[in-house]
């Protein structure tokens, strides 16, 4: 019996708001505890929320971004359990009525293609705070800085299939959301979570099997490992006869596998209830607009703007818009370019090769867009040739120097003289008799050390469109 | 003069004219707690200190001639309302030493003012009880009879006021504990509309029921404190974007109420075990606004029978969340051998709050479970939006309703403490302005056959406490009780 796995993706993404979701205090990341706190945040008696229409925003850009179905109306409920993280003894979210539902998100793998996943729901709600066992003393200390910071959480449908599929889709999604500016999107700060809710049912058959959710996976890798780890063991407990038990499941990245965090019998019955302290979100079609007005480009319509445009190949224009920050170097580049295939060519593989290499990403890059489209305009001038042009990269990258200032300073421009080239031609034919009579009687191959002879006594500089035709006729 | 016997307005005008001062005026009172509060345990926290001095400062304010309404004038509050640096112990013990790091809204108005925080008053445990029974601390004694209750939540104010301890007083409303104390202790309560009054600071029992509202001597004086108690409060997303009228401009002496509506829902009188005494004070009241020129009309709010029943699910289910924060991690009392978390949990919150509290905790939660959410709180809304829709309706017929407050007047400490069901049912008059979220003012009306105060209620649409304060300036005026105060 084959087996088909059923994954849904939970995501949540901190919004890039200044203060809390409802009081103002600073959603800083990296504060001493406890410092970003007030009587609001820390459920003091007597005190009550006020959203933070900022957050509101960023929710419809969200929305908007992933073509959900935006609420006119959407409502605040009190999620109710109790841990010390949590001060007021409940969350507030949004549970029966969503600011958006409806959306999707095209996603692209190597094994299955295009395909589109649904999102069922997007919703606001506030993050919980933080704590720090002390083993030494057997305590635990609450940090509240990060109580009250913005979330939202995505939803998806069911819809996916594979390991491959959900770290597409979650690698969409981050370029998505930091495209639009609302999520920083650091995994390792916790600004971009995901659960994932696994479960496997005999292909062909429609109803889902019993599912695990997966936690604790906070980098793209570890989510395809987690849920190739999950489905194999989901497989293999189902074809030893047993059944799966619905679960919480933690990843463990050191061991590499999933363990059993709490089962359906100590599941939470979250008594959710509309929260009576904040009235309905009214979202109209006036702040909606204005949102829309903010959004920017998004991903899919810069590649496609790219590729007919500047006539890049999908590869092309998928690599320079997978990040904003790259979209927007490289259009800087290429402005007053002609070759824009040359100048895309450089930058996947000479500034982006450079940038891996030291683990920068694009806004750290030590070359910046104009100087970098100043060398490419060097190279198309034909002021140096290609390979000038790379030994000039490298200087560029060490120095911070400016690619004129460089060829000047080395002596490194391309010599494109017509008579100085010729003269030089004539001379090496002259000191290489044996060769040339060698070439004459057909020994083609020996071009190239003419050639060679050529750039050793100009040191590179030599432009060898001008140069082959010479050597072929002065033979 | 007795200083003590004078109205916030009077005070006013004696404190601007600088024929006394704050200082004499705080004194005065607080001697006279410190002599007869033993006994009628009013205040759970005096801070005499506190009270000097912001007395002082407020009279070097007038001495400056920049006086405000209230600059001056002492004042008492529930000790539901964060005080800065007072105690705040919502009548818990798991508050029992809380001292609040803010104002409440209220309380930041009264000191911009500089008016005068006498102290805290006593109250059932966050505003759950309609007895002061309910209370950690004490026992509260109705002044006009002390083996009597003073009614509740807010009987602390009720009996501070009543017993002249204060100018006036703050209570908070969420099933009547404004109007049904003041009823009981024979002084003017207002209930506002829901949102008029910021709710920041005041800690929350029913965030949807819960308001703030005045415990005076009489209704001017009301009229006075809504002036400076009502406004939008950014800080409250639930507080209302409205006009704030004048609302003394309500008071005119000697104004005729001819042409003036007042419904009497017929299902009001239905209600069971009305006391004869509350039954015959009702009818003179209603023979006193005849003669005011108020024509009355029978109306009817269906929906009434069902009013407690939904309001004591659907008040337990937001106090079970509310208090939830009270779980001994932050602030407030913790049981400290407890050996991990849930136990913590468990103790602190077994200890730390008494029965009535956890009784509605316990309701709440029950009633918010999953399988039940439908059953209760699902259908206990329903009721709710059919109240209010009642009294929509209502007002097409008359400006405002009027009925008893209470069926009967202040029992016996200890008679009712045994038996929840029948005190949840002498709310039924009070209940539904919550519900509806309308304001509701309580005047004093008379005396039962054994010298009990009773008032009667009236309740308006929706930011219509001007018609309110209206035809209770005039049925004060009108009835004019010469005995209006208790001697202690």
């Amino acid at each position: 019996m084959e087996l088909e796995p059923v994954i849904g993706l939970e995501v949540h993404a901190q919004l890039k708001t200044k203060t809390k979701i409802f009081c103002n205090c600073s959603t800083q990341f990296g504060r001493s505890p406890n410092e970003n706190t007030c009587p609001v945040c820390t459920g003091m008696p007597g005190v009550l929320p006020v959203l933070n229409f900022q957050a509101v925003t960023f929710a419809i850009k969200a929305a908007l971004a992933t073509g959900c179905k935006i609420a006119r109306e959407s409502r605040f409920d009190r999620k109710n359990y109790f841990y010390p993280d949590l001060p007021k003894g409940y969350q507030i979210s949004q549970y029966a009525a969503p600011i958006a539902e409806h959306g999707h998100l095209d996603i692209e793998t190597q094994k299955n293609g295009a395909k589109t996943i649904g999102i069922t729901r997007i919703h606001m709600e506030e993050d919980a705070g933080k704590l720090i066992h002390d083993p030494v003393r057997a305590r635990s200390m609450v940090d509240l800085n990060r109580t009250g910071v913005p979330l939202i959480e995505i939803v998806s449908e069911p819809d996916i299939r594979t390991a491959e599929e959900a770290g597409a889709y979650l690698r969409k999604l981050h370029t998505l959301l930091k495209y639009i500016d609302v999520c920083d999107g650091n995994m390792e700060e916790g600004s971009f979570r995901c659960d994932a809710n696994i479960s496997l049912r005999p292909r062909g058959q429609e109803k889902f099997g019993t599912r695990t959710e997966l936690k604790n996976l906070n980098s793209f890798k570890n989510v395809e490992k987690a849920i190739r780890y999950e489905i194999d063991r989901q497989a293999y407990v189902l074809e030893e006869g047993k059944s799966i038990i619905q679960e919480t499941r933690l990843w463990d990245p050191n061991k590499n596998k999933t363990a059993s965090m709490r089962g359906k019998e100590d599941a939470h019955d979250y008594r959710y209830f509309p929260d009576p302290d904040l009235p309905p979100l009214i979202v109209d079609e006036t702040w909606i607009q204005s949102v829309a007005k903010l959004m920017p480009e998004l991903p899919d319509q810069k590649m496609v703007r790219f590729i007919e445009q500047f006539q890049l190949s999908v590869y092309d224009a998928t690599v320079l818009t997978s990040n904003l920050d790259l979209a927007d170097y490289f259009e800087e580049t290429i402005k007053g370019l002609s070759d824009i295939k040359q100048a895309a060519n450089w930058t996947m593989t000479t500034l982006l090769g450079m940038l891996n290499a030291k683990g920068l990403n694009i806004t750290q890059s030590p070359v910046t867009a104009t100087a970098f489209s100043t060398l490419l305009k060097l190279i198309e001038k034909k002021a140096i040739n290609a390979k000038t042009a790379k030994n000039v990269f490298e200087q560029m990258v060490s120095s911070c120097k400016t690619p004129e200032t460089i060829v000047k300073e080395n002596g490194l421009e391309q010599v494109s003289d017509h008579s100085q080239l010729e003269e030089l031609v004539d001379k090496i034919i002259l000191e290489n008799p044996d060769e040339a009579a060698a070439y004459r009687g057909g020994k083609t191959k020996l071009f190239s050390f003419f050639m060679g002879q050529v750039m050793k006594n100009t040191r590179g500089k030599a432009d060898p469109k001008i140069v082959t035709p010479l050597i072929k006729s002065k033979l | 003069m007795d200083l003590h016997t004078l109205t916030m307005a009077q005070a006013q005008d004696l404190l601007s004219r600088g024929e006394i001062c704050s200082v004499e005026l705080t004194q005065a009172l607080l001697d006279r707690i410190d002599l007869y509060d033993d006994r009628i345990g009013a205040f759970i926290t005096v801070d005499k200190s506190c009270a000097l001095a912001q007395a002082k400062a407020a009279d070097e304010r007038i001495a400056k001639g920049d006086n405000a309404p209230f600059t001056g004038i002492p004042i008492a509050l529930k000790d539901l309302l964060c005080t800065k640096g007072i105690k705040t112990t919502c009548g818990s013990k798991i508050l029992g030493d809380f001292v609040p790091q803010y104002d409440a809204t209220v309380v930041a108005k009264l000191k911009k003012d500089n008016a005068v925080v006498l102290g805290k008053t006593n109250l059932d445990e966050f505003g759950m009880g309609s007895s002061t029974e309910n209370s950690a601390f004490k026992i509260t004694r109705n002044p006009w009879s002390e083996d009597h209750v003073p009614g509740g939540s807010s009987g602390g104010s009720a009996a501070a006021v009543a017993a002249q301890f204060c100018c006036g007083a703050l209570g908070t409303d969420t099933g009547g504990s404004i109007r049904q104390p003041a009823s009981h202790c024979g002084v003017v309560g207002l209930k506002p509309t829901y949102g008029r009054v910021s709710r920041f600071g005041l800690v929350s029992y029913a965030s949807s029921l819960d308001q703030i509202g005045p415990i005076t001597r009489d209704v001017r004086d009301a009229a006075m404190m809504m002036n400076l108690i009502c406004s939008h409060d950014p800080k409250d997303s639930t507080s209302a974007g409205v006009q704030v009228p004048d609302f003394t401009k309500a008071l005119k002496e000697n104004q005729s109420l001819e042409g003036m509506k007042a419904g009497i829902p017929r299902e009001y009188l239905e209600v069971e075990g009305i006391d004869p005494g509350v039954r015959s004070i009702f009818e003179q009241a209603r023979k006193v606004l005849e003669n005011l020129g108020v024509e009355i009309v029978e109306i009817s709010l269906p929906h009434t029978q069902y009013a407690v029943a939904a309001y004591y699910i659907l008040a337990p289910c937001e106090a079970s969340s509310n208090l939830a924060r009270f779980d001994g991690v932050r602030y407030g009392a913790r049981d400290s051998d407890s050996q991990d978390l849930l136990e913590m949990y468990k103790k602190t919150r077994s200890q730390g709050f008494g029965p009535e509290v956890q009784r509605r905790i316990i309701i709440g939660t029950y009633a918010l479970s999953a399988g039940y959410y439908d059953a209760y709180y699902g259908r206990a809304s329903q009721v709710r939006t059919l109240i209010t829709k009642d009294f929509s309706k209502a007002f097409d017929q008359c400006d405002f309703i009027l009925s008893p407050v209470a069926p009967t007047p202040a029992f016996k400490i200890g008679e009712n403490t045994k038996d929840p069901l029948t005190m949840y049912l002498s709310d039924i008059f009070t209940l539904s302005a919550n519900m509806a979220g309308i304001p509701g003012l309580c005047v004093p009306a008379g005396f039962s056959p054994k010298g009990l105060p009773v008032g009667i209620q009236m309740m308006a649409k929706r930011f219509d406490e001007m018609s309110l304060l209206r035809a209770g300036f005039g049925f004060e005026r009108a009835l004019d009780l010469k005995t209006s105060f208790p001697v202690l």
